[in-house]
């Protein structure tokens, strides 16, 4: 396979043919914010979080592939900030409260908030009254919490290849619905895997949460990408 | 020279900032030497009686007695810090916010399985602060200049950023300190 060199901040890397920005950069062990993107599912670029420049033009770096002679900026000041209130405008336009979530400690939501050094948001609190689905026997959906990057709807499907999750409407008004009949037969690791992919907690398992006590959980001491940034990550 | 005065409130809070300030355990001997208390409840000293160097909020504004208090510590203090996560975004009384607030006062005092059928009364004497629409961010009703978020914010974040503040250096924040749970 041909390699391509491209640089991330200055710094010369190398990367597959048809890769993405993110995927080259983690391969060279550069971290480049997430929230939307996960492995194995086909990128769709809708949180924006991952924004790069490249000759003063921004991209998602989750759908852009790499070119030859790439000048990638990554960390600027600007685009580092820019990033951050994309992060704060998350947070207000849903109903974050981190000390009674489930998901806290493991919600990638919230650790880009901490390696964002998010001590407010800039934005005022929108307050939205989004209705919790608790009708799947293993499964709650509390949309309040949800930041609509459809890994769920992607990443989510029947044996017989069919979404359990949904998105109806669009913009704003975009909320995530779940296929009753086929929630009700999800087996416990399916429903695990569906929790595991929601990036913060609006998709739970009944009964299972808080089984990991403070200071423990995944991003208690550990910054998000730092699994990257110290060459560990996959 | 004298020493910076500090004063504390809880406003719509729960008290568990104010534990978390207590939890700086034998460093409280330190602050005693560094700073001065007036208004707080650690003092039980009740009217501001000097001006005040820094203030620390703890919980969100639910009420009109909340906003008057508020509005005071910003009178009156040089620096207004929002300590925890009531102050900064409402915390958990703001789970009340996406429901109309006649709803909540008829739940809570008339339809809760706990109260006499036919008995029940919503407060209303005039000697009670009125409720607010929603439960409101310190920020959004006075001008806030620093935010410790936490649940309660650590002993060691209300530590480095009082001690911060009092010997005028910048903060010196780990990744460990800014948590919002």
């Amino acid at each position: 396979m041909s390699e391509i060199r491209f640089t991330i901040d200055g710094k010369a890397c190398l990367a597959e043919r048809g890769q993405t920005i993110v995927e080259a950069a983690k391969a060279n062990g550069v971290y480049i914010p997430v929230l939307c993107n996960y492995e194995a599912l086909k990128p769709v670029g809708s949180c924006r979080i991952c924004t790069v420049r490249v000759a003063g033009r921004y991209m998602a770096s989750c759908t852009q592939p790499v070119t030859e002679g790439m000048a990638v900026e990554n960390t600027a000041p600007d685009l580092e900030d820019m990033r951050k209130s994309l992060i704060e405008m998350l947070f207000v336009e849903g109903n974050h409260f981190c000390p009674s979530c489930e998901k806290s400690g493991n919600c990638e939501l919230q650790a880009l908030g901490y390696r964002y050094k998010m001590m407010v948001p800039r934005f005022p609190y929108l307050w939205p009254g989004r209705a919790l689905l608790a009708g799947s026997p293993l499964l709650m959906l509390e949309r309040n919490r949800c930041v609509q990057c459809l890994r769920c709807v992607r990443g989510i499907t029947s044996k017989a290849g069919r979404k359990v999750f949904a998105a109806v409407e669009r913009g704003p008004h975009v909320t995530i619905e779940i296929d009753p009949k086929l929630a009700a037969k999800l087996s416990e690791e399916e429903a695990r895997r569906a929790m595991d992919i929601c990036p913060v907690g609006a998709i739970l398992r009944k009964e299972k949460g808080f089984a990991l006590p403070i200071g423990q959980r995944k991003f208690d001491h550990t910054p998000i990408g730092s699994d990257i940034e110290k060459g560990t990550g996959r | 020279m004298s020493k910076p005065v500090i004063a504390t409130t809880s406003l719509a809070g729960c008290f568990g900032c104010h534990m978390s300030l207590l939890d700086i355990d034998e460093r409280i001997l330190k602050l005693v030497d560094l700073v001065e208390f007036n208004k707080s409840p650690i003092d039980d000293i009740k009217r501001f009686t000097k001006p005040v160097d820094v203030g620390l909020i703890e919980g969100g504004c639910c009420n009109s007695e909340n906003v008057a208090v508020l509005r005071s510590f910003r009178k009156n203090c040089k620096v207004l810090v929002s300590v925890g996560e009531c102050a900064v975004m409402g915390g958990l009384p703001a789970l009340r916010n996406s429901i109309p607030l006649k709803e909540c006062l008829e739940e809570a005092y008339l339809n809760s399985p706990t109260v006499d059928p036919g008995s029940g009364i919503i407060p209303n004497d005039e000697d009670l602060p009125i409720i607010l629409d929603k439960v409101y961010p310190c920020h959004e009703v006075v001008k806030i200049d620093y935010f410790l978020p936490g649940c309660p914010p650590s002993a060691d974040l209300i530590w480095e950023a009082v001690t911060a503040l009092v010997e005028g250096r910048p903060l010196n924040l780990t990744y460990d300190m800014i948590k919002f749970d």
